[in-house]
This record gives structure tokens, sequence and C-alpha cells, in this order.
């Protein structure tokens, strides 16, 4: 069974269908990349899968996501335990004002986790899942918001894996990044494939085809493909994703 | 060609009209250092600063305006203590808990308060608090206490203008880091949004204690005026600024000197609140 099933799902904003009866599964431990150009609801969807749409005002849904087989939207979910299991990584980074440890304390604080020493365990696996520990940890009390930008985001990456979660879900998160920077999270989103399932949104094919098992080609709110990363970029079915990955388009 | 001439008269109007602002506080700043300062400097910095008697009228006279002092400070205290805990609170409210509704009727209703006249709440406070305050603790019910309290409505809206704009200023992305971790609505604003908006709340405390150590037409009605060092709550007290108001009028020579000695030891205390808000602004901006 997959992890994740998108059912017949679909999005408005008001009036405006963002997405258009999308359907999609994604297995476990798999890495799928969202492609496309800009505007054409790869964030919605991703913001739909651990419901930090409900933030968005006049946005409503119909269709299912299954999470294990269990509907996320379903009335007796608590979002907050939805969001503890399907952790989110924004496109600019966005550690908070304090320091490197707090921030990486945050969530396990937030659930109830307030032991010092179980607290510095946390902190020192997850900035060393995030590649990011041996680069922080003479200076756990430094506000996170002076570090360079590509720092910044593998400290939002070992915060979201601070509370250990289930999926990983990453909203471009390299765009406002060198390319150093880029290259060390392409290849640490590789070292986290053995533990979690990620989907990651990029416009950037290159990457996709780097890091990821799985590529889904958007366009205006569908999803007009979904296959093998290896497959979609080399023998493409549909015209339009030949189009948009021979750069023809977008 | 004529807009440009036009440019350079607009110019001049602009700067013109700055140096007014300027050219007033400095005239303030002279006329009051060169009424008070040189009657501080005959009578003694520290008798006037710490001297407990204020008796202009006994001989020989005692300007000692240590009580007044003291009943600043406590008014103060007292309007922060009352005053900040529900003003950030409000402004919490205001900023991320309110829906629509309610905002568009409690945020003009805020403006309101910060709009009335300071005798308005005086009297309010004469005819509703002192008598409740006089069947609790005995006396007049003129007291540090009752000053404390109105003196603590009447910085609200300072305060609660600035921190829920500095709340608001907070990004949006901070939020949605938080609760993307699964934290709930009321722990995300706690722990994130407060503690990243706390230079504008301090910021808007600080504006609210030059407020209420400023006040004057307000306090003088329902503080008791009592030029004495109070030692308790329940007693009255007399401020720097109601000590000039209640004795301006029929003062004079070295009386007179020293109440605009007083308001000299007044505009201190608010240059002082004034560099620290600058201070803490700057650090922010860092
Ligand atoms: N909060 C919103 N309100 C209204 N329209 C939105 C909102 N967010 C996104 N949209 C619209 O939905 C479409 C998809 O947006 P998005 O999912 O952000 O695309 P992508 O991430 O692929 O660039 C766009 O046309 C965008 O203008
Ligand atoms: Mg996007």
């Amino acid at each position: 069974m997959s992890k994740l099933s998108i059912r017949n799902f679909n999005l408005y904003y008001d009036d405006f269908h963002a997405l258009k009866d999308i359907n999609m599964e994604i297995g476990e431990k798999e890495i799928t990349a969202f492609i496309g150009p800009s505007g054409c609801g790869k964030s919605s969807l991703l913001k739909s899968l651990n419901r930090m749409n409900d933030l968005v005002e006049g946005c409503s849904i119909n269709g299912e996501v299954l999470l294990d087989g269990k509907n996320i939207y379903d009335k007796d979910v608590d979002v907050n335990t939805l969001r503890k299991r399907i952790g989110m990584v924004f496109q600019k980074p966005n550690p908070f004002p304090m320091s490197i440890y707090d921030n990486i304390a945050y969530g396990p604080r937030t659930h109830n986790i307030n032991n010092k020493a179980r607290l510095d365990e946390i902190v020192e696996k997850s900035l060393r899942g995030a590649a990011i520990w041996d680069e922080v940890k003479d200076d756990l009390k430094k506000n996170a918001l002076r570090l360079s930008g590509g720092q910044q985001q593998r400290i939002c990456i070992a915060r979201a894996l601070a509370v250990e979660p289930e999926i990983l879900l990453m909203d471009e998160p390299t765009s406002a990044l060198d390319p150093i920077s880029t290259s060390k999270i392409e290849s640490l989103v590789q070292e986290l494939k053995d533990k979690y399932t990620i989907i990651i949104v990029t416009h950037n094919m290159q990457q996709a085809t780097r890091v990821s098992d799985k590529t889904a080609f958007f366009l205006s709110g569908e999803v007009i493909e979904f296959n093998d990363t290896d497959t979609l970029f080399s023998i493409p079915k549909d015209k339009r994703t030949e189009d948009y990955i021979t750069g023809r388009f977008g | 060609m004529k807009s440009k001439s036009f440019e350079g008269f607009m110019k001049i109007v602009f700067i013109i009209c700055a140096a007014t602002s300027i050219l007033a506080i400095l005239l303030i700043c002279y006329f009051i250092f060169s009424g008070g300062v040189p009657f501080i400097m005959e009578y003694g910095l520290k008798n006037f600063l710490f001297g407990n008697k204020w008796a202009p009228s006994h001989s020989p006279q005692a300007f000692g305006i240590l009580p007044m002092i003291v009943g600043s400070l406590l008014v103060t205290l007292g309007a922060i203590i009352i005053g900040v805990p529900i003003g950030v609170l409000t402004a919490t409210y205001l900023a991320k808990f309110s829906n629509k509704k309610i905002y568009r009727f409690l945020k003009p209703s805020i403006n309101l308060m910060a709009g009335i006249p300071s005798i308005v709440y005086g009297f309010f406070a004469l005819v509703v608090v002192v008598p409740v305050m006089r069947n609790l603790v005995g006396g007049t019910g003129m007291n540090i206490i009752t000053a404390s309290l109105l003196l603590g409505i009447m910085i609200l809206p300072t305060i609660i203008g600035l921190s829920e704009s500095s709340i608001r200023s907070v990004p949006e992305s901070y939020y949605e880091g938080s609760v993307g971790l699964g934290a709930s609505h009321e722990r995300a604003v706690m722990t994130v949004i407060l503690p990243a908006a706390k230079s504008g709340i301090i910021s808007s405390v600080i504006l609210g204690i030059g407020r209420a150590i400023g006040e004057t037409m307000a306090v003088i009605l329902v503080a008791g005026n009592q030029p004495r060092i109070p030692s308790s709550l329940t007693q009255g007290v007399r401020t720097l600024t109601t000590n000039i108001v209640l004795e301006m009028g029929y003062a004079a020579e070295a009386h007179r000197e020293a109440l605009i000695a007083t308001a000299v030891v007044l505009f201190v205390f608010i240059l002082l609140i004034n560099g620290i808000f600058l201070i803490i602004k700057r650090r922010a901006m860092n």
C-alpha cells in the first residue's frame, strides 16, 4: 500500500479552480519531485498534504488524501498531530529569531519533550541528520538568523527532522540559495531518503533528475504525467511534458 | 523649467516646516533650563532632588522634590503593572485572535480612547473609582492605587496601538514554520510571534511610561496631591507634573523658580525615556 494516496483531489481559491482532479500514489521512502511552470499548482498541492492550506482564506477542497489509508481531511483528524507526521520545509528559509538550539528544540518541546538530556540528544541528532552539525556545534546559542542562507535552510530541515516526521515536504528548498548550498541540500535529500518519504517541489529539472525517484509534471492545475523520473525524462508520453522538459516553454 | 523652480520652492517650504518643530524644541529647552537651572545651582542639586520636605510657604522655605519624584515613579510603575499586561494581551487578541466583526468594533473603540481628553478620564475616576476605593480602603479614596489604575487605563491605547502593529509586522513565515511543526495557533503566537515582536512591544511600554509620567490633569483629580513620601499604597501622592500645576498660579520668586526647576527634572526624565526608546529601536534594526 502506498504511504500517501491522493484521490480525485480538487482545490479552489474562492472560485478559482487551482487543482483539478489530482490522483497520485506516493510510495514509502521514495523521493517524488513536482515540476512544472510557476503558477501550475505545485505549492498548492504540497500545502494540501499537511493541511497548511487550512491557513489560506477562501481555500476549499474536495477529494481525499490518504495517509496510511486514513483521510487527513476527516473531521476526527487532529491537524497538529498530522503536521508532526508530515513536516514541511519552505521555499524561503524561515528559522525562528532565536538560538540554533531553541530552533531545533522547538518542535520536540511543542510535543512535550522537556527533558534537557533528551533535548540535547535530539538537537545533535537532527543537526547531524541535516548535515550541519559540524558547522554549528560550537555555537548552538548563536541566533539562527545570523547564519548564511544555506545554513539557515539546513537548520530548517533539522528543525523539521527533530519531530521525527514520516514524510518531509519541501517547497523549492534551494531556490533562494547559491549553487554550493544547493548541492549540499541535494545530497542531503539523497541521504534522508533511507528514513523518510520526501516530496520536493522544484522548477529546476536537473534537480529533479538528480534527486528524485518519481516525477510529476504539472500544468495549469493538472498532473499531466506522473512516472519514474528516468522514464519521464527520457521517454515522456505526453507532448506537453516533452515540450516542457526540452525547454520549449515554461 | 518652471517645475524645477517650483520644486526648489517646495523644498524650502519643507525645510522651514521641519525647522519649526526643531526650533520649538530648542526654545523649550532653552527657557526651561535657563529658568530652572540657576535655582538648582543656588539651592543645591542634592538638596533639591533628595530633600524630602516641600514647604514653599514656611520660613525658611523648603524645596525638596523627592516626594514628587517618588510619587511620579510610583504611579507610573503602578500604571505599567496594570496597563502593560492588559495592553499587550489586547494587542495580541486584536492581531491574532479576533475575527473581523469584533475587530471592526474594537479597533475604533481603542482609537477613540486615545482621543478622549485626559480631564474626562480624571473625572471618570473621580466619580467612579474614588468612591469605590473609599469603601474598600477608607480615607479619601484618592491614593496611589487610584491614580495607577487611572493611568494604567490611559496608557492602554499607546501600548495596544504600537504592540499590535509590531505583532502584525512579524513575518507570516515564522507562524507557518511553527504550525508546520505541529504547534497550535496559541502556541505559535505565544512562543514565536510575541517574542519576535519583543522590541516593538518594549517600545510601546516605554512610550506608555512617557505618557504616564507626563500626565497631569487626570492625576490631579484623584492622586490626593500630598507632597510627602507615602508610607503605603493607600496614601495620596503628588507627582512632578501636578506639583507644577497646583502652585504655579500663585507662586512667586524662589517658589516660582523651584517649580520651573521641577519642570527641568521632569524634562530630563522624558529625555531619558526617549533616549532608551531610541536605543531599543536602533538595536531592533540591527
Ligand atoms: N492564496 C491564494 N489565493 C488565491 N490564489 C492563489 C493563492 N495561492 C496560489 N494561488 C493561485 O493558484 C495557482 C497555483 O499556485 P501555486 O500552487 O503557488 O503554484 P506553483 O507553486 O506551482 O508556482 C496560481 O495561479 C496562483 O495564482
Ligand atoms: Mg510554488
